[in-house]
């Protein structure tokens, strides 16, 4: 993809199977936007090869179309509409094709039953957004595009919505999560796409990514009413020695790896910073 | 079956958005009181008769007005469908359904032929009733009446299309706005068209709207009253040239242009405009 003379994408290659949630991370304009739209069908590429489900999305037709869901977060469209109303109306677009996901099942599912006969204007956002994701799931989709989907979500709200796309992905559906919400992805994705520079600079699970950017954990510990803490490479040999010299004396005890949000900061600072290449030469030799 | 679905689907649709507009009251407000007003004001001028005839200014501005809906209607409220959804994203969540788009354009002009008929209907019964020159004279003024509002609507629908895709603003609708309402002025709705300069008689001849309002005039006036318009003919042959070629025009861009906005059409360019939006606001 190129704006000008600049590439924004460059070999950027994301696969999904089914039942994995895949979160897309990366700063704003780092291309995540037009990935997603490329992968969406509603943008064109300049280059390169793109499939997804098997077709090129330039030339996805209804067909393919109705495979595929999507979330966006602009949405605040229909307010006149009542919730069943509207789910009913566009589980019918679908009903050519596949067997749409029955309609008051839904509505139970994305927890809106006690809304269903309530205009779509007077939803409050988190119900507006669950109403969106239950648009965009009506037609059971193999692969689902979810745009930001908690902004706004007060926490009860956040962990329905949670709940929510397990479920979907026990049902199978490949899901392309972008979120600026590092907790979230964390929770949610099987695995972490980071899109930086027009690349995707890391590839793996919550976990796999911070041992990797990390090699030094943090350990906590209180002596004696006092609280200690010490930055250990290998954080076990190190916890194993201060029970030998302290014994039971010692109390409170926490090790802990760099969260998501640290690995996170660093990479993109360094990607950003003209430091990326070695970054992702060391990421790229970790992963072999 | 799958090719004629979205068609289904958009019919649908397009009542369902009808049925919204008519049980919410400030739309509702919107399609009856201007017709009211106009009807109120027409009322009081059956008193007042055109010049050299024995039909009064108030049984020649009803049918006129008739014709001037269509042009509302027909028009304007698809450019306004068109832009205010586009900003909304309704359009954007039709792309992201099979068949989507067209079911979305379908139901814009289900939607609006559901409230130019109710609009005729509301202007045209009182209309019959209390105005004693304005009648159905036959078979032959229904036949015209039906063909004209068929021609209206085929000539206005496709070119309110084609402008709604060509501004994404819903603010550009005034752009839109203001010169049909400065067409109302030199279409002879309210006053015979012959009363103003020719040069103005002219242009006022080359949009649809003062050919709808003539063709109405034509299937409910007496046929007596065609001697004050222009060249003292109803010009049934001309009429429906010019509707014709509107037609033509309108078909020709109109989907030429909305392929266009379909294709254009993302969640970021929907986001901006949504910022936009907001920066005028604020």
């Amino acid at each position: 993809m190129r704006y000008g003379t600049k590439d924004v994408l460059k070999g950027v290659d994301i696969s999904i199977a089914q039942g994995e949630v895949v979160t897309l991370l990366g700063p704003n304009g780092a291309g995540k936007t037009t990935t997603i739209e490329i992968l969406e069908g509603f943008r064109m590429r300049s280059a390169g090869e793109v499939t997804v489900l098997g077709v090129d999305p330039a030339r996805g037709d209804e067909v393919w179309r109705s495979r595929l869901g999507v979330v966006l977060q602009s949405w605040r469209d229909h307010g006149r509409w009542k919730v069943r109303e509207l789910l009913a109306h566009f589980a019918s677009y679908y009903a050519p094709f596949r067997e749409p996901w029955p309609v008051d099942d839904l509505i139970r599912t994305v927890g809106l039953a006690e809304h269903a006969q309530q205009r779509v204007s007077r939803l409050s956002g988190g119900q507006r957004r669950r109403l969106d994701v239950a648009i965009g799931i009506v037609g059971r989709p193999e692969l689902l595009f979810l745009d930001e989907p908690t902004v706004g979500f007060d926490p009860e709200a956040r962990r329905e919505f949670h709940d929510l796309v397990h479920r979907l992905a026990d049902l199978d559906t490949a899901i392309l999560l972008t979120t600026h919400d590092l907790d979230e992805a964390e929770k949610l994705a099987d695995r972490i796409l980071i899109l930086a520079g027009g690349r995707i600079i890391a590839d793996g699970s919550a976990d796999a990514l911070s041992r990797r950017v990390s090699t030094e954990a943090e350990v906590k510990w209180s002596l004696g009413g006092e609280r200690f803490v010490h930055a250990a490479s290998d954080p076990t040999a190190f916890v194993r020695d201060l029970f030998k010299q302290h014994g039971d004396a010692v109390t409170d005890l926490e090790v802990r790896r760099a969260s998501l949000e640290e690995t996170y900061m660093r990479l993109v600072h360094e990607i950003e910073s003209g430091a990326g290449e070695t970054t992702l030469r060391e990421f790229e030799e970790a992963a072999r | 079956m799958m090719r004629w679905a979205p068609l289904k689907i958009g019919a649908r649709r397009g009542v369902i958005e009808a049925r919204h507009a008519f049980t919410t009251p400030e739309e509702m407000a919107g399609i009856v009181i201007p017709s009211v007003i106009a009807m109120v004001v027409i009322f009081f001028l059956r008193g007042v008769s055109i010049p050299g005839t024995e039909v009064s200014l108030g049984s020649m501005s009803l049918p006129s007005m008739i014709g001037m809906n269509i042009t509302f209607f027909g028009m304007l409220g698809i450019v306004q469908a068109l832009t205010v959804e586009r900003e909304d994203g309704t359009l954007l969540r039709a792309k992201t359904v099979p068949g989507g788009m067209t079911a979305y354009f379908v139901g814009i002009i289900v939607e609006s032929l559901i409230q130019l008929l109710f609009s005729l209907a509301l202007v045209l019964i009182p209309g019959v009733i209390v105005f004693e020159n304005v009648a159905f004279d036959g078979p032959g003024s229904w036949l015209l009446l039906l063909a004209t509002v068929i021609m209206g609507v085929g000539a206005t629908a496709p070119i309110g299309a084609a402008l709604g895709a060509l501004f994404s603003n819903p603010k550009s609708l005034a752009l839109v706005m203001l010169p049909t309402m400065g067409l109302v002025a030199i279409s002879g709705i309210f006053y015979p068209i012959t009363a103003l300069p020719t040069w103005v008689q002219a242009i006022g001849q080359v949009f649809p709207m003062y050919w709808l309002g003539l063709g109405m005039r034509a299937s409910l006036l007496p046929d007596a009253m065609a001697a004050i318009e222009i060249g003292g003919s109803w010009r049934h042959l001309e009429m429906f040239a010019v509707l014709g070629a509107w037609t033509v025009l309108g078909l020709l861009l109109a989907p030429m242009l909305l392929r266009r906005v379909a294709r254009r059409e993302s969640g970021s360019a929907v986001a901006e405009r949504q910022q936009r939006a907001m920066q005028r606001v604020g």
